[in-house]
């Protein structure tokens, strides 16, 4: 067992653990903490695919998560209104089923991440960042223009939707839902990057030209894992938009993907559970440092650009050295 | 509509356009030679323009705030260049942008423990508030109009300091071989940081004039930043000349897409969905230009290299 395993192990017995003390010390909010933390670990993980993976640095993975969001939030309203999302040439309603709105949440951000990434991976390296970046701000000014979904002020749904056999008003066992599918998307993306696709990602990160000569199309293998990543992204954002029981157009703005990328960076490119330790240092300092003054985010700001200029590897790669390092 | 009401509109497009070269001159000048993706630009701009306010406010000089604006920024980025870009220059852009994202939030919190988070306002001088009547009838508002000359005069400078100067040299040598003129005798690192310096103060300058228009206040530098990314990406990433193609491109094409598309679909919808659709449509306009121009073009329209 490497120091890194030994880390990750840590890491996801506590986040499992801390929220379990919570809930037999009648801590709501802790869980709600801990929710958090898990859901934005989720989005990072899916970034973490295309960065640390793919070598795509994108920008714009606020905008899957803002899809993510609305999918939940757009359904939700209507399930809540009784009127039907769509009447012709077939009728749509909305629903309350947490399944059903993952489902549409993670095909809505595959198809948009299929259109980003057909058009943004025709470029590469800055222009690659900024076009993404654009696409983001294309979504996101969408969303604040477009009237019928409540533009600026975002959407909010009464009561949070259901999943079936649980109860996910309860805290509890809406992290317990929450934390089950970081599980299986951390396994699932651990056995992408071992497979012959991310062996073969990764090779077309590293050089490109030696994967074209053996005959593999990188492009392919970039657009395929901007795709996963946008799917992975887009269910936080369905899970975020239901932990908050509101959706607005923050959740797209470009802030939202530098925090997304922050949570990578701080925790460590290419780390598995890299996302996982970012996550949970920003909520952790966005708690601690939030209460101590109301201008934490240059505190935030020191620490990242520390962490940027000196601490290379996060803090994965800081506590477990550079050993062990897939990707 | 009216030949006077576009004619306004055309000339406010040409005043965003000119706004935005001046932020993103800068910025494709710091990518062209350093090779540095800056997220922080917008941090230098949003200076400029808290600058002036302050300025304004203790001197009421509006000449003084610009100037103030000017050095500000410049100094600034001086600061910001020595002690945390410079670091960054053989990092690769990831690196470039989580730590230009760290200067944006330590600017904007810095700023706001300064001033707070009400906006400011700087007000347009009297000898240059009130409309001119240009030929043709076209009453336009004279501040724009000098902003329209200032931008241009800024634009001509550039050109000529890059194609005439000694300095302007010493720039286009460096985009293309900094090791070459380091080996020559150029102190490079010194030309760096003068470069760095040249763009935040054309950033400055930009926030000073449009902190008259706009109300000055924290954020205010994140649209402008975004929209001068998409400015140069159009023009070609490092290319002076595209970046004033890109601006005007853009400023027009936002203006008027604002202005005409939701009377163009008025003409066959009803008002409230032409209203609607309009103006979702017309706010995502440039970056369906860039979109498009990067598909036809992927290094943009001046640009060489990727």
């Amino acid at each position: 067992m490497t120091r890194e395993t030994l880390f990750n192990a840590v890491l996801g017995l506590g986040l499992f653990a801390f929220p379990l003390w919570a809930w037999w010390a009648e801590e709501p909010f802790m869980i709600t903490l801990s929710t958090r933390v898990v859901i934005l670990a989720l989005a990072g993980v899916g970034l973490n695919l295309a960065l640390g993976l793919g070598g795509l640095v994108s920008l714009g993975h606020a905008a899957f998560f803002g899809i993510g969001g609305y999918a939940m939030g757009i359904l939700a309203s209507h399930a809540q209104s009784y009127t039907p999302l769509m009447e012709f040439p077939f009728v749509i309603e909305g629903t309350k089923s947490m399944p059903v709105i993952w489902l549409v949440a993670v095909v809505a951000s595959a198809l948009a991440a299929l259109v980003i990434g057909a058009l943004s991976l025709r470029t590469s390296g800055v222009y690659f960042i900024m076009i993404t970046l654009a696409f983001g701000q294309m979504l996101f000014y969408f969303a604040i223009s477009w009237p019928a979904y409540g533009g600026e002020d975002g959407l909010s749904i009464y009561v949070r939707n259901s999943f079936p056999g649980l109860n996910t008003l309860d805290p509890i066992q809406f992290f317990l839902i929450c934390y089950a599918i970081l599980g299986a998307v951390l396994l699932l993306s651990a056995r992408l990057a071992a497979s012959p696709f991310g062996l073969a990602l990764n090779a077309a990160r590293q050089t490109s030209e030696r994967v074209e000569t053996v005959g593999i199309r990188p492009y392919r293998l970039r657009l395929t894992v901007f795709v996963i990543s946008g799917m992975i992204t887009g269910l936080a954002g369905a899970l975020f938009a239901d932990l908050n029981r509101f959706v607005s157009p923050s959740m797209l703005s470009w802030q939202t993907s530098g925090e997304i990328m922050v949570f990578v960076i701080l925790g460590g490119v290419a780390r598995l559970f890299g996302p996982v330790a970012g996550a949970l240092l920003f909520i952790l300092l966005e708690h601690v440092l939030g209460g101590l003054s109301e201008y934490w985010h240059i505190y935030l700001g020191l620490l990242l650009l520390g962490v940027v200029l000196f601490a290379r590897g996060g803090v994965i790669g800081t506590l477990a050295g550079q050993g062990g390092k897939h990707g | 509509m009216s030949f006077l009401l576009l004619a306004e509109q055309l000339l406010n497009g040409l005043q965003f356009g000119v706004m935005l070269f001046l932020t993103a001159a800068g910025l494709t000048l710091v990518f062209g030679v350093m090779g540095l993706i800056n997220l922080a630009h917008g941090s230098l701009f949003m200076i400029g323009a808290f600058a002036a306010a302050a300025v304004a406010a203790a001197s009421g000089s509006f000449l003084l705030a610009v100037m103030a604006s000017i050095a500000a920024a410049a100094a600034a980025g001086v600061l910001v260049e020595v002690l945390v870009i410079r670091r960054l220059y053989a990092r690769d852009h990831l690196d470039q942008v989580l730590a230009t994202f760290a200067l944006i939030l330590i600017f904007s919190e810095g700023t706001r423990w300064l001033f707070g988070s009400f906006p400011l306002f700087l007000d347009i001088p009297d000898y240059l508030s009130g409309p001119v009547t240009l030929p043709g009838g076209i009453d336009y508002p004279l501040y724009r109009l000098t902003i329209i000359g200032v931008g241009l005069l800024v634009a001509l400078g550039l050109f000529l300091l890059i194609a005439r100067t000694r300095l302007g040299i010493q720039i286009r040598a460096g985009e293309s071989d900094r090791e070459m003129i380091a080996a020559l005798g150029v102190n490079i690192s010194r030309l760096y940081t003068v470069v760095f310096a040249l763009g935040a103060a054309l950033a400055g300058l930009a926030g000073a004039l449009i902190g008259a228009i706009q109300s000055v206040q924290v954020g205010m530098g994140e649209p402008v930043l975004i929209l001068a990314f998409v400015v140069i990406v159009i023009g070609g990433i490092g290319s002076i000349k595209g970046a004033l193609a890109g601006s005007i491109l853009v400023g027009l094409t936002d203006t008027l897409g604002r202005a005409l598309l939701p009377g163009l679909f008025g003409l066959f919808m009803e008002p409230a969905d032409a209203t609607s659709i309009g103006s979702a449509l017309s706010s995502m306009l440039i970056y369906i230009l860039m979109a498009v121009v990067l598909i036809v073009r992927p290094t943009g329209l001046y640009g060489a290299r990727a």
